[in-house]
C-alpha cells in the first residue's frame, strides 16, 4: 500500500524528482515520489551525463554554477561513487559569428565568477591533442575546467537511497492516473496503487510533463524531442573534457569506464515520444567522430539508444507555481540539460515549498514568462 | 547454500561482474534486468549481454522466486555486434 497522506507528492523519479525528494526530506518534509517505471528509466538514465556551466543566459549559468558546487560535494554527502569527473568542457567555434557569440558568453560567464578560458585555434590541441582542429574547421574554443560529467543512474540512485534513509517514500512502477483538485488547489494524486493526499503536487515528469499538466487543464509549452546517443568499446583514458559543437550539433566525452559516449542532434527531428534507434544517426555520428578524432576510426561502436529532451521555447526550465491551480508546482522543461542543473533546482524548490529564504529568484523560470517575448538560451546542442 | 568460491564466479565476463555482486544488487532492490544492467554494467560490454544476460535472468528469477518468463528483457540495442567507426562512416547515404 502507498502512503495515504504526505506533504508533497512528486510525479517522476528522474534526477529532478528524486533530488527534490532528498532536499525536502532533509528539511523534515514528508514526500512521496511516483515513478511509472524504475528510478532513472527516462531521460536521466539515457542522457550523456555532461555537467556544464558555459551557457549564454545568466539564469542558466547561475543554476549550473550552483549545481556544480553541489556535485563537488555530492560523493561525500551521499556516500556514493557517481563517477564525477571535472575534466572540463571544450566548446568549439567554427564561424566568426560563433566567435562573437562566444565572446559575449565568456564576458557574461566571467562576470558571474566562472573561470572560462578563451583558446585560439593553435591552443585547442593543448587541451585535447587528438582533436583534428583543421579537419573540423575550428577557429577558436572556450574551455571551462570545472565543467565535467558523471554517471547519471548512480547520481539518481545516490539521491534516492539517501532520501529513503531520511523517510521519503519512493514508489517505482507506480503510475499517477489523476491529480485531485479541490477549490482551485491540488489535494493529492490517484495512482494505479491507490490514492495519496498531499498539499503540493510537483510535476517532475520530464518529457511527459505536458501530459501530467493536462490532467489539471494546464497547457505547458514544452515539447518532447528524441535525441540519439551511442557508446563505443572502452579505451584507455585519453579524453578529459566533453567536446561540444553547436555548429555540428554534436557532443562526446569519455566515460570513467573508457567508452566514448556521444550524441548528435538531428535538426530534422519532429516532436514526439519516439525511442527508436536510427541508422541515420549512427552513420552521422560515426562520421562526426571520425572527423573530430581520426584515431577513433578502428574503435568499435557497441550500442546506441535514444532519450527525450523536454524542450521549452527558450531552453530554460519551468520551475515553481502556476496560476489557476494552487500547490501545483512545475519542475520540468530542462531542454536537454536537466541532469546538470537538477541538484540546484531541487534546492530552490525545496526552499520555496518550506518557505525558507530562496537563494535564487524563481521568477525567470516562471511559466508566466512565455506570455512575453523572452531571450532564449543559445548554447544548446539542439 | 552456495559455497564462497561459487559466489566469486564471474557471470559477466566483459565487465567482470561476479555472482556475488549480482545477488547483492538484487537484494538491494535492483530487481529488473534493466536496473542490474545500469547498476553493474552487465551486458554493457563487448558481448552486449549475448553471453551473460540469459544467465543473469536465471539468477534473478531464482532469487525473486519468479519464473524465467516473468523476467522482462532489456531492450536490444543496435548495432548488436560491435562495428568499427570507420566502417559505419563509409556506409553510403542519400545526403
Amino acid at each position: 500500500m502507498i502512503k495515504e497522506r504526505v506533504d508533497v507528492a512528486i510525479i517522476g523519479g528522474g534526477i529532478s524528482g528524486i533530488a527534490l525528494a532528498y532536499e525536502l526530506s532533509k528539511r523534515g518534509v514528508e514526500v512521496a515520489v511516483f515513478e511509472r517505471s524504475f528510478i532513472g528509466a527516462g531521460s536521466t538514465g539515457r542522457c550523456g551525463g555532461g555537467i556544464r556551466q558555459q551557457f549564454s543566459t545568466e539564469e542558466n549559468i547561475r543554476l549550473a554554477m550552483e549545481s556544480v558546487k553541489i556535485f563537488e560535494r555530492m560523493e561525500s554527502e551521499l556516500g556514493w561513487d557517481i563517477e564525477y569527473y571535472q575534466g572540463g568542457y571544450l566548446i568549439i567555434a567554427h564561424t566568426e559569428e560563433e566567435v562573437k557569440q562566444f565572446e559575449k558568453n565568456v564576458r557574461l560567464q566571467r562576470s558571474l565568477g566562472l573561470d572560462v578560458q578563451w583558446l585560439e585555434r593553435d591552443e585547442i590541441n593543448d587541451i585535447v591533442p587528438e582533436l583534428d582542429v583543421e579537419g573540423i574547421g575550428a577557429i577558436a574554443a572556450t574551455y571551462c575546467p570545472t565543467d565535467g560529467h558523471a554517471y547519471p543512474p548512480k547520481a539518481v540512485w545516490a539521491y534516492a537511497e539517501n532520501a529513503r534513509k531520511l523517510g521519503a517514500h519512493i514508489y517505482e512502477f507506480t503510475e499517477v492516473k489523476k491529480i485531485i483538485t479541490e477549490n482551485g488547489r491540488v489535494a493529492g494524486v490517484i495512482t494505479n496503487r491507490g490514492e495519496t493526499i498531499s498539499k503540493f503536487v510537483v510535476n517532475a515528469a520530464g518529457a511527459w510533463s505536458p501530459l501530467i499538466a493536462k490532467m489539471v487543464g494546464i497547457d505547458l509549452p514544452n515539447k518532447p524531442y528524441r535525441h540519439e546517443i551511442l557508446i563505443t568499446e572502452p579505451l584507455s583514458h585519453f579524453l578529459d573534457p566533453m567536446v561540444i559543437s553547436f555548429h555540428d550539433n554534436v557532443y562526446f566525452r569519455q566515460t570513467m569506464r573508457g567508452g566514448i559516449i556521444g550524441g548528435w542532434g538531428d535538426p530534422e527531428e519532429k516532436p514526439g515520444y519516439n525511442f527508436t534507434s536510427s541508422l541515420r544517426f549512427v552513420i552521422k555520428m560515426a562520421r562526426l567522430l571520425r572527423r573530430y578524432v581520426p584515431s577513433l576510426k578502428p574503435v568499435r561502436i557497441l550500442r546506441q539508444w535514444a532519450g527525450l529532451y523536454d524542450v521549452t521555447p527558450d531552453a530554460k526550465p519551468i520551475l515553481g507555481p502556476v496560476k489557476g491551480i494552487e500547490g501545483f508546482l512545475q519542475m520540468n522543461g530542462y531542454s536537454g540539460h536537466g541532469f546538470m542543473v537538477a541538484p540546484m533546482c531541487a534546492v530552490l524548490l525545496a526552499q520555496y515549498i518550506t518557505g525558507e529564504p530562496i537563494s535564487m529568484s524563481l521568477e525567470p523560470f516562471s511559466i508566466d514568462r512565455f506570455k512575453e517575448r523572452v531571450e532564449g538560451e543559445v548554447s544548446v546542442v539542439g | 547454500m552456495r559455497d564462497q568460491s561459487e559466489e566469486e564466479e564471474i557471470v559477466c565476463r566483459c565487465e567482470d561482474v561476479s555472482l556475488k555482486e549480482i545477488l547483492e544488487a538484487i537484494d538491494k532492490g535492483y530487481t529488473t534486468l534493466d536496473q542490474l544492467k545500469r547498476y553493474l554494467r552487465i551486458g554493457m560490454g563487448h558481448c552486449q549481454g549475448r553471453t551473460c544476460m540469459r544467465l543473469v535472468a536465471g539468477i534473478l528469477a531464482r532469487r525473486l522466486g519468479k519464473k524465467l518468463d516473468e523476467i522482462e528483457w532489456p531492450t536490444v540495442r543496435p548495432p548488436v555486434l560491435p562495428v568499427e567507426i570507420a566502417k559505419l562512416a563509409e556506409v553510403k547515404t542519400d545526403d
